[in-house]
Order: structure tokens, then sequence, then C-alpha cells
């Protein structure tokens, strides 16, 4: 009762009433008081009792605010009243303000409200609501996490929990709109990027001798790590057969070098990585550079799709043959005693799949042997077969 | 097992010639030496029987120096390999107990038989005793031959009508 204040009935800025009740009388906890047969207005910000009339009047009446309120239930009325009179609790929170109402101390931490004739409007749920909607603070977005925490608390029940569900998915909803925000600025100031750095190729190709040489060069190298000029895409060809064939001379060309660099055999997983590097904007699918790399020796270009037994496929020079491979491989083996794929990756600077794959194809050969022990698969030199008698 | 100098054929500090190979030709080459192997080594060790779950103890199987073993299956598949050739068989049905014939049965059988006619012992009865731990016998390659494996032989020699097993309970025999 000690929070309740004498006020003037004014509403405040942007308060509006919500709730009409008529002989209302007021409870100090459970202690009968003499305020009653009042008025009751709910506002969106304060709870306001006066005597009949009074406030259409414009006297002083008595006044909860709203942000005083923790919880409202209503007091169940034993099993023998038949009276119409209900009864809602209002527990308040602590206040240490000096109260200038119609009570200075209370032992209570609670009020009632006793309709007398019971309500016409559902009180509590309009009273649940404006306690949610806070509509008395600020209107500014951020609340702090005090602030929050008690209205968190209030939602108790399946709606309490559906409601906070609702709110993370729509928190996450919005964290991944921005996030795609960020990547569609991305890819069309690529694009921009891209242009630019092409119409600056171009004009290095105009006026060549203004720019120093060493310039060129480096500007050069940097539109080289660019990627490819001019992707095939495949909505500039009519048919799949044909645009396979145009990728697959792009990969050829492209990828000739590096190839011969890794000594002459290339995963087609590292071939899709360094092709779509090369792109970096029209990236191709693992379906269609597979399907072209798979026409690449029936177009006769200089490399080759092979599949080991294991089911690795590896992009290889059409030049190059498995005996050949194993040959070489045996002939590292025998200089070196024996070797693991490890060692032979490190020694080629090829992938470790490829160095297994290159020494079972030795193997297959007959040209080196295993030695399976806990340390590991070696391959040595194939005695059994050399070494007889 | 037993102090006898084995010479080790290369092989043996070759690792990977306890793993068995997949390359067919290979797989076949060392398969050979280590049948031969084994042959040999029991023939220096005098060992008849081979209990493949102990095959670590042997250091056939186990060349410590280089720190490889020959697994258990791989031994089985190379000890009924030499089953093909009448030079071992399995003793239990779970092929873990393996007598091995260095000698086939019937190259003992065989032996067996000219040690008899050489000495003129034919239709005599001789204690199985004598033939395995006889002085007669010292210079045998069958002397301190095990008695289960001296028995098949003999039957051996039992089924060319050479020899009539005379109470097998007292472990004599008989050769005509």
């Amino acid at each position: 009762m000690n929070r309740i204040k004498y006020t003037n009935p004014i509403l405040l800025e942007s308060e509006s009433t919500v709730v009409v009740e008529n002989n209302v009388r007021l409870y100090d906890g459970h202690q009968k008081t003499s305020f009653e047969g009042g008025e009751l207005i709910i506002t969106t910000h304060r709870i306001l009792w006066g005597r009949p009339g009074a406030i259409a009047r414009g006297q002083t009446c008595l006044a909860l605010h709203l942000d005083l309120v923790v919880l409202v239930e209503e007091e169940s009325s034993s099993a023998f009243s038949f009276s119409r009179s209900k009864k809602v609790l209002l527990h308040l929170s602590e206040t240490t303000e000096e109260s200038d109402g119609p009570q200075f101390t209370s032992y209570y931490n609670f009020i009632k409200l006793s309709f007398r004739e019971g309500y016409s409007n559902n009180v509590i749920g309009v009273l649940n609501d404006l306690l949610q909607k806070r509509l008395w603070e600020p209107p500014s977005p951020e609340v702090s996490p005090q602030q929050h925490l008690p209205t968190i608390k209030l939602r108790t029940g399946i709606i309490g929990i559906e409601r906070s569900l609702q709110e993370k998915q729509k928190a996450t909803d919005e964290s991944i709109t921005v996030a795609f925000q960020d990547l569609d600025k991305l890819m069309s100031m690529a694009k921009e990027m891209v242009k630019l750095s092409r119409t600056i190729s171009t004009k290095i190709k105009e006026k060549q001798g203004d720019i120093t040489e060493d310039e060129t060069v480096r500007f050069k190298s940097y539109l080289m790590s660019l990627g490819i000029d001019d992707p095939v895409t495949r909505d500039s060809y009519k048919s799949d057969n044909h645009y396979y064939r145009e990728l697959a001379k792009q990969i050829s060309d492209f990828l000739l070098s590096h190839v011969e660099e890794m000594g002459g055999m290339m995963a087609l997983t590292d071939v899709f990585c360094r092709v779509n590097r090369a792109r970096s904007l029209e990236l191709l699918s693992p379906e269609d550079i597979l399907n072209s790399c798979r026409i690449m020796e029936s177009l006769g270009l200089p490399l080759k799709l092979y599949q080991f037994t294991s089911g690795v496929k590896v992009l290889q020079l059409s030049t190059m043959d498995n005996e050949i491979v194993a040959e070489s491989t045996a002939l590292l083996i025998e200089d070196n005693g024996s070797l693991s794929a490890e060692e032979l990756s490190q020694r080629l600077g090829i992938s470790i799949t490829l160095a297994k794959e290159r020494l079972l194809t030795t193997e297959k050969y007959g040209k080196c042997c295993r030695d399976d022990s806990i340390e590991g698969l070696r391959f040595y030199p194939n005695l059994f077969l050399t070494k007889e008698e | 097992m037993t102090d006898v100098e084995i010479d080790w054929p290369w092989q043996y500090s070759f690792p990977p010639f306890f793993t068995l190979q997949p390359h067919p030709e290979t797989r076949s080459k060392q398969v050979a030496a280590w049948k031969s192997l084994i042959l040999t080594y029991c023939q220096k060790t005098k060992t008849y029987l081979i209990d493949v779950r102990e095959a670590s103890q042997f250091s056939l199987f186990n060349n410590s120096t280089i720190n490889r073993k020959l697994e258990h299956n791989v031994i089985i598949s190379i000890l009924s390999e030499l089953h093909k050739t009448g030079n071992a068989a399995s003793v239990d049905k779970a092929k873990n107990r393996w007598e091995i014939y260095w000698h086939t049965l019937e190259e003992w059988a065989s032996m067996i038989y000219e040690f008899i006619s050489s000495r003129g012992m034919q239709n005599t009865v001789v204690t199985l005793y004598e033939l395995m731990h006889g002085e007669d016998t010292q210079e045998e390659e069958f002397y301190g031959m095990q008695q289960d494996v001296l028995i098949k032989a003999l039957k051996v020699l039992e089924g060319a009508q050479m020899r009539d097993h005379i109470g097998r309970r007292c472990s004599r025999c008989k050769v005509f």
C-alpha cells in the first residue's frame, strides 16, 4: 500500500485508458482499507483509483505505477462463497522511495483489488498484456538485460516457452539476412573489381611504354592471380557437349603447366580447387569438371582423366603411362632403400593419396613389395623377384 | 627353442618378407621362400610340431632384430601350402597345431625301410623306442623322432604291405 501515491488523474504523455471498472475496493495485503466502492481505471502506465466521479472531475486520486507490479493473479475465492465479488492480487516490487501516499509503511508486498460486482473486462489479461508491453518505458529498442529479466520471468507456461522460441527464431532470421546482405554486396563488388582490372589491363596494353617495364610486369602478375580472363560459362553455349568441350580445352590449357610441375599427375579434387580459384566468380560444379575431364582424352588434349583401381581419379599427362610411373617409382625406392607414401609425397611434392596410388601401381607391376607393420605401410624394392638365386 | 645356429636366408632380414604380398608373382616367390625356410629350420632344430598360437616364441616367425612378426593367418596359409606337398599336417581342427615333415611321410618310410633292410632285420620285431632312441639308430636322421610322426610313417609302410603292425599298445612293429 505504501507504493500507492496521491496524484492528479490527468493522463501522462502517451498514456491512454484501457479499462474502467466500478465499485472496487483496495486491500493492503489481506487487510481491508477505507478505499471502497471507487472507480478503477487501468491505463497503459498506471492503475488509478478514485471516489465515484472524482476522476472525471479531475480531483485527486490514488495511483499505482505499473512499473512496480511484478505479478498479477486472481485470488481463488473459497468454495463456500457464492458472492460475485472477485479479487485480483497485485504483487509489487520493493521500493525505497519515500511514500507521499495514504500509507507510509506496509507489511505486505502485495495489494488486492476487490471487484464487488465482478468485472466486465478481462482485467487480469489486460494487466498481463500491459506488463509485457511496458509502454511506460521510453520507446527505445535497446532494453538493458536487467530490465528485461523480469519480463522473461513473467512468461510462464507453454505460451511463454513458445514466445521465447519465436523470439529466438526471429533473431536468427535477422542475423542471417544481415550476413547475406554482406555477401551480396561482396559479389556485386567483385564483379566490378574484375571489370575494373580488365579495363586497366587493356589500358596498359595500349599505353605500354608510359609505365616502366617493372611496374607493368608486377601489375600483370596481380591480374594473373585474379584469375582466368574470360571464363567459359554454360550460358554461352547451346548444348552441354559443346560446353564441356570448350571447358575441357580451357582447363587443360590452364592446368598443363601446373600438372607438369606436380610430377605429371593431379588429383581431381585439386583440379577442382585450382580451377575454381582461378575463375573466382563463374564457379564450376564438380560434375561439370568431371564431365569435361572425361572427354579430354577423346579431344586429344595433353591431359587425360585416369582412375586408379582404388577409385581415386586424377588428371595426368597423356604422355604418362602406368609402366613409366612404376619404373620411375621403383628407381626412387631403390635409391632410398625403402619408401612410405608420406616420404614419396614429400620427395615428389605430391599429395599423399597420389603417392600411395603410385606405390600401389608400382606394386601391381611387381616392381616393389610391401611391408605392412605397426609402423605403417612401407615399400621396398622387390628383391623376391630380382634377387633370386 | 634351441641353440642350433640357423643359416638365415637374406629374406629373413628383409621386412617385406613378413607381410603377405598381394602381387601374385611376388607372393608365390615369397611363399616358396617361407616354405623352404620353415622346413630347413625344423630340420635343423628337430622341430616336429608347431603351435601357431605360440609362433612368436619361434625365432623363425619372429625376427626381433628388425622387429617383424609373421601374422597367425599368414602362418596358417603357408602351412596349408606345405600341406599340399605333404610336408605338413594340421593335428587339430582349428589348425592351430601342425606337424611338420621336412621329409614327407613317404620319405621317412623308405628311410626306415632301408635302415631295416640294410641290417637284415626284416621279419624281426622292433620296438618304436628302439627306432627312436636306440643305439643303432643314432646315426640315422629319424633318431629322436616324435612317436606320432613315426607311427604315421610306419602306417605308410603298412599301406605299402611291407610291414605288419603288431600290438600298438606294446609299441612294437615288424617289417617284412
